[in-house]
């Protein structure tokens, strides 16, 4: 880790709030990128491998077979920018049958005022390797007017499985759009759980993931936009495989002058795929808005897809359970609000769980 | 000088409107120290109103009259000032929260401001002959009928209010499930100890007479159309409601 002061000074705050642990308790290995500079790249195991990619695209010839085969580089002008101008990002390769214990760490950082930070990472676990990778990305409290652009390629082989957490902490000020490609081998599975709580002001995703025979690809989404936050989320995946199959779950509240837009899309194409999509969506002001668009798209007679979607205010049935057994108004609210976001997300770091608990409570005052 | 609160809940001239609709016409009910009652009466007569009223809850509006516990009128507080005040209640139908579990309803209830399953929690639920995996579960999602009494009475052990409400807890309970919470509910209300020491007051509504097997309530109260029509003993109450009907009972009970 690195051991200069004055940077611990500065960022190690906002960096914890994602989960990065610079002291790397319980974790397999770290990267960590502030603005355009490589900061960590280190593995802890013979089993991992982690690097910035313009090192690995240096060292490894074949690596070219995955740059770019996810996500095409003429998506939009944002894979362009990063495709022409490049700050780095992660390459993290899990070694065959590897079962990672412990969570690979990664954080994406900007500190600086009209900042572009262009990553494009790339994650390879092999045939029969588990890993789980928590990425956090965030920004200096009160950065103004930067961006924040990051390609993310992944690849998970023949029954890999691959878990992969990330946390959004931006600020009110910072354009963020992440292109996100994730191709499933047979009998891999992929689990995505993304947590985005903080004002951002402008967040536009859709990863988009394709699922090889047998494959399972699930989705967890929680989402607090407030204050003039907008956060454009989605997910595509494509049941490409046989019998593969997909649940996309997700969780948003909107309050304050937010807008929230919670996508969802499944295309099956191939016999015996089920997908699921549920949409939840937790209205605290009249002035926010959640607009949820579940997509289903069947291409096979063998399809077996569904979806519920909702939206609406806290019950005051519920809130006044909750008072009868001793809570006030306001406790109430905020106890339900924290129950409706709350995922199942394994190996969640404490530092984070307390982080997002903490940030309920602050913002459930007044409401 | 010290004034002794009276511990004791007294319903003077109640009149409850639930959306508009005049329920609860003109109640009077005197619960003293120590006793519990026994709220009788037909489909609709408005004995949930009376129990939702007496714990506050926004949707009934009491027009008329004063609510008082322990020396206070409450009619004003909101329904967690009672609750602090020592008003529970265990809820004919409570909602489901997703995303809530009973274990969390346990921990608020004990004022525990953890998610964790404490050993109580874990003691509270065998007690009530549920498993330790029950805990876990959205609070009322999916649960049967029998559980969710179940539930309901757990919370208010954990919970112990001085002035406790069941809205049919009896109702839908198997047999076995019955004698469970038949004893629990009288332990809950001190029935097991002699008259003099018993501080706890209870008010129960039902339609069986089976719970009172297992409690031997001080008093009975019939209802009918938004007032009580006739009290007096439990016994007595039952067997005329039984033989002659609520009607023709209460008309019996009034002449007398
Ligand atoms: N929102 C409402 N609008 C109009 N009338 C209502 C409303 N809620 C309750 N009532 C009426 O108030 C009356 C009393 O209802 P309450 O639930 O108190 O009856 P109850 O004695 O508990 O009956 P049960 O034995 O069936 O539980 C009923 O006629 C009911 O229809
Ligand atoms: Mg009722």
């Amino acid at each position: 880790m690195p051991k200069n002061d004055k940077q611990d000074g500065y960022y190690k705050e906002d960096i914890l709030k994602v989960g990065f642990d610079l002291e790397e308790k319980n974790r397999s290995g770290s990267y960590l990128q502030i603005d355009h500079s490589v900061l960590a790249e280190k593995s802890n195991l013979e089993d991992i491998e982690i690097l910035n990619t313009v090192d690995a695209l240096k060292k490894y010839d074949w690596l070219k077979d995955y740059w770019w085969k996810a996500v095409s580089p003429d998506k939009d002008e944002y894979t362009k920018e990063v495709d022409i101008n490049q700050n780095y990002g992660y390459f993290i390769h899990v070694k065959p049958g590897a079962k990672v214990e412990f969570p690979i760490q990664s954080c994406l950082f900007v500190s600086k005022e009209s900042t572009h930070q262009n990553v494009h990472n790339i994650i390879i676990v092999e045939e029969g390797a588990e890993v789980h990778v928590i990425t956090g990305c965030s920004a200096l409290h009160g950065v103004n007017n930067a961006f924040h652009i990051g390609v993310s390629e992944m690849y998970i082989k023949k029954g890999a499985k691959l878990t992969f957490t990330m946390i959004h902490l931006w600020g009110p000020e910072i354009f963020v759009r992440p292109r996100t490609g994730v191709i499933i081998e047979e009998n891999g599975i992929y689990i995505s759980n993304y947590i985005c709580m903080n004002p951002v002001k402008d967040l536009q995703m859709s990863p988009v993931t394709y699922c090889g025979k047998n494959a399972t690809a699930l989705y967890q989404t929680v989402l607090y936009a407030s204050e003039d936050s907008k956060m454009d989320v989605g997910s595509v995946i494509y049941l490409n495989g046989e019998n593969s199959k997909t649940e996309v779950v997700s969780r948003t509240v909107a309050r304050d002058d937010s807008e929230a837009t919670v996508r969802g899309t499944i295309i099956g194409k191939n016999k015996k795929i089920k997908g699921h999509l549920e949409c939840r969506g937790l209205m605290l002001s009249d002035n926010a808005i959640i607009h949820a668009i579940p997509e289903l798209r069947a291409e096979t007679a063998d399809a077996d897809l569904s979806h519920e979607a909702a939206v609406g205010k806290i019950s005051e049935e519920e809130i006044e359970y909750l008072m009868s057994r001793g809570l006030n108004k306001e406790e109430a609210a905020s106890v339900i609000v924290r129950g409706f976001l709350n995922i199942d997300i394994k190996d969640l770091p404490k530092q984070l769980e307390e982080e997002i608990q903490k940030k309920i409570d602050i913002s459930m005052a007044g409401i | 000088m010290v004034i002794k609160l009276k511990y004791s809940l007294e319903i003077r001239n109640l009149a409850v409107d639930v959306d508009g609709q005049h329920v609860l016409k003109d109640v009077n009910l005197m619960i003293e120290k120590g006793e519990t009652h026994v709220l009788l009466g037909p489909n609709g007569s408005g004995k949930t109103t009376l129990l939702l009223s007496i714990l506050g809850l926004s949707r009934y509006k009491v027009v008329r009259g004063e609510i008082i516990f322990k020396g206070r009128n409450i009619v004003d507080l909101p329904t967690d000032e009672r609750v602090k005040m020592g008003i529970g209640i265990a809820f004919q139908n409570p909602p489901i929260i997703r995303g809530i579990s009973l274990n969390t309803m346990l921990n608020v209830c004990m004022g525990k401001k953890t998610t964790e399953i404490t050993d109580d929690a874990v003691k509270l639920a065998k007690e009530l002959n549920f498993s330790e995996d029950f805990l876990t579960r959205d609070v009322n999602y999916g649960f049967s009928g029998g559980e969710i009494k179940r539930s309901e009475i757990m919370q208010l052990i954990a919970q112990q209010p001085d002035f406790i409400m069941f809205d049919e807890p009896d109702s839908g309970v198997d047999i076995e499930n019955m004698e469970l919470i038949g004893k629990i509910i009288g332990k809950l209300l001190e029935r097991d100890l002699i008259p003099s020491r018993r501080k706890k007051m209870g008010l129960i509504i039902t339609h069986l007479a089976t719970i009172l097997d297992y409690i031997n309530a001080d008093r009975a109260h019939v209802m009918l159309k938004g007032k009580i029509a006739c009290s007096g003993y439990p016994k007595e109450i039952l067997d005329g409601i039984r033989k002659n009907g609520y009607e023709k009972c209460i008309r019996t009970c009034q002449e007398q």
